[in-house]
């Protein structure tokens, strides 16, 4: 009885794992491992490794003006993005600091767009877009086709996706202001600090921990934005969006270039990756806390 | 507070501490007169501020509504026309039948609420695995747990995609719910919750002959029931709104889930633009109503477990 009671305990811990490390095996890193493999060979167009091209996928990518093409939208998309969803985050979060009659509406607002799907963003954004009927071009009084044009495409999708992802930003912001000691801007204020003042030199360095725990997430998130591209420009026009996650959704599902879009989906890790090691070394460095 | 205030003034009836607490309240309102109107001058800036910024935040979502009742005439004008003249139902109710939105709606609902039970149920037994056992390699383990955030989805589909397409699983429920049936970043919550708890807890439980199950069943649960409710809240909204994986895995109007489906609304002629919009509408009702009901909750949980780590 004893000798049972003992022998179930040591494996009984490892029962409770059971259920998340299968799925993490089979559908993470099994298939993490088999795309590195993947990115090794010329495929056939059900996705089977038939000869081995060693590094040539990647050195093919890294010859190739379309893969450049898509690093550069990619970036350009990234900081528009980064930039603008921490700075609506930021505002928003500002602006929702006091109490004031209305706040519990106002926050809700603000963190909404967390709960809406890239997906149905897009199509609004469409419409709103849309050359004849869109309310962009009735306000602006313009006759632009946003979608359409290499030049304003890319910023078109930026902005919708710096909107969808303020709305998580407002609330890391919002906890992070909750976190600064009030007394410190009363001190100030007795010191005769302005409201401007008061921002740049306590605020917004009292937000660098949360602000730098964003800034990680954001950046992730940016690199990752699917569903409002596919639908509103599918990559287009003239390449002029076709981040670096289209640029493999693409090449593996209409090019049936499996190779090829696995050595691109290693490249989107190791960038990943890279940035999080930078920015935690920045980190240690830099955040005051 | 205040109630038992005014009772314990001595020998003061109702009558008079009424009179000499307006009179209190006129001397102050003297006294601080100008500090008051500033104050109320900056809270009104604020609401001001405030109503413009959400004006520009929920636009996107107000223009949808009120294209969602427009009947379709009525958009292709030349004129302003933000609120629809004569608002209708119509689109709705052809949203509702050019596409089989229903059955779309209800395969959502099975799925991000089985993804959701499902990662509440795993997460939780992993975290308590991680915070009250002891087993050979538990470091390294959770180590490889967190590493897997690291790893984007998009390094993973097409791999996953060719996996279940060749174990003949493509279309089906299970293809869709059980890849996400775990999430690091729930093990990690669930985690940061049971560490908050003292070892006497459960060991105190197991001397009164509580199975671990039990414990995680009796104790554990009710008392992360915010860490929870963060969790089906994050982890609902996530699932309703997934994109890329349904849309590779899911190719018959049974098996699609609502991203998916409103899409095809999408590649109809133009003159149903507000057709699809109407759908759109349909379709995000769920996510935000979840969302409003659940933010308080998703604060606190998300939050209250983050600071304390």
């Amino acid at each position: 009885m004893n000798k049972k009671v003992k022998a179930k305990g040591r494996f009984s811990p490892y029962v409770y794992l059971v259920p998340s490390l299968v799925i993490f095996a089979v559908f993470l890193f099994y298939p993490f491992a088999k795309t590195i493999y993947l990115s090794l060979f010329k495929t056939n167009k059900m996705g089977e490794a038939k000869i081995f091209y060693g590094i040539g996928n990647y050195a093919d990518l890294l010859s190739s003006p379309s893969f450049w093409n898509s690093m550069k939208v990619t970036l350009i998309f990234a900081v528009i993005v980064v930039v603008g969803s921490m700075l609506l985050g930021l505002i928003t979060a500002v602006l929702c600091n006091k109490a004031f009659p209305g706040i519990r509406f106002f926050s809700t607002a603000y963190a909404l767009p967390m709960a809406i799907a890239s997906s149905s963003a897009a199509m609004i954004f469409e419409l709103m877009l849309h050359p004849a009927v869109g309310i962009v071009n009735k306000l602006l009084g313009l006759d632009i086709n946003w979608l359409n044009d290499p030049n304003t495409a890319l910023y078109c999708v930026a902005i919708l996706t710096a909107w969808l992802n303020s709305g998580i930003n407002f609330l890391y912001f919002s906890a992070g202001l909750g976190n600064i000691d009030d007394s410190i801007y009363e001190r100030a204020s007795v010191d005769g600090a302005s409201g401007i003042q008061k921002f740049f030199s306590l605020t917004l360095p009292g937000l660098s921990p949360i602000m730098f725990y964003t800034l990680v997430v954001n950046i992730i998130q940016a690199f990752q934005s699917f569903g409002q591209i596919k639908i509103l420009t599918e990559g287009g026009p003239n390449e002029s969006t076709n981040v670096i996650v289209y640029s493999i959704y693409r090449d593996a599902f209409f090019n049936y270039k499996f190779g090829s879009a696995s050595a691109q989906s290693v490249i989107l890790f190791i960038i990943i990756m890279l940035i999080t090691l930078v920015m935690f070394r920045i980190e240690k460095k830099g955040v005051k806390y | 507070m205040s109630q038992t205030d005014v009772n314990v003034l001595p020998g003061g009836n109702l009558f008079q501490n009424k009179i000499s607490k307006e009179e209190l309240e006129t001397l102050k309102l003297e006294m601080n007169k100008k500090a008051l109107l500033k104050r109320r001058s900056q809270t009104t800036g604020r609401i001001i501020a405030n109503i413009a910024v959400a004006f520009v935040v929920l636009l996107p979502l107000l223009y949808a509504v009120s294209i969602a009742f427009m009947p379709s005439g009525e958009l292709f004008s030349m004129d302003m026309n933000l609120v629809p003249e004569h608002p209708t139902l119509e689109n709705f109710s052809s949203a509702l039948t050019n596409v089989p939105l229903i059955r779309f709606i209800l395969n959502s609902f099975l799925v991000a609420g089985l993804i959701t039970l499902g990662q509440i149920i795993s997460c939780s037994l992993s975290a308590f695995a991680f915070s009250f056992l002891d087993f050979k390699g538990k470091g390294v383990l959770f180590m490889i747990v967190m590493a897997t955030m690291m790893v984007p989805g998009e390094a993973t589909i097409i791999s996953n995609y060719l996996t279940v397409g060749n174990w003949g699983m493509l279309d089906t429920y299970g293809v869709l719910i059980i890849p996400y049936l775990t999430s690091a970043m729930g093990i990690f919550l669930f985690r940061q919750f049971y560490m908050t708890f003292p070892m006497s807890l459960y060991e105190s439980a197991k001397l009164d002959g509580c199975s671990n199950l039990k414990f995680i069943l009796k104790i554990l649960i009710p008392l992360t029931k915010s860490a929870i409710g963060a969790m089906a809240v994050y982890t609902f909204i996530n699932a309703w709104n997934m994109y890329m994986w349904p849309l590779l895995v899911t190719g018959s109007d049974k098996m699609r889930t609502v991203q998916i489906g409103i899409s095809m609304l999408n590649s109809v002629d133009s003159q149903s633009i507000t057709l699809m919009i109407a759908g759109v509408v349909i379709i995000i009702i769920p996510s935000i109503s979840i969302f409003i009901v659940g933010q308080k909750q998703l604060i606190k949980g998300m939050f209250s477990g983050a600071v304390k780590g």
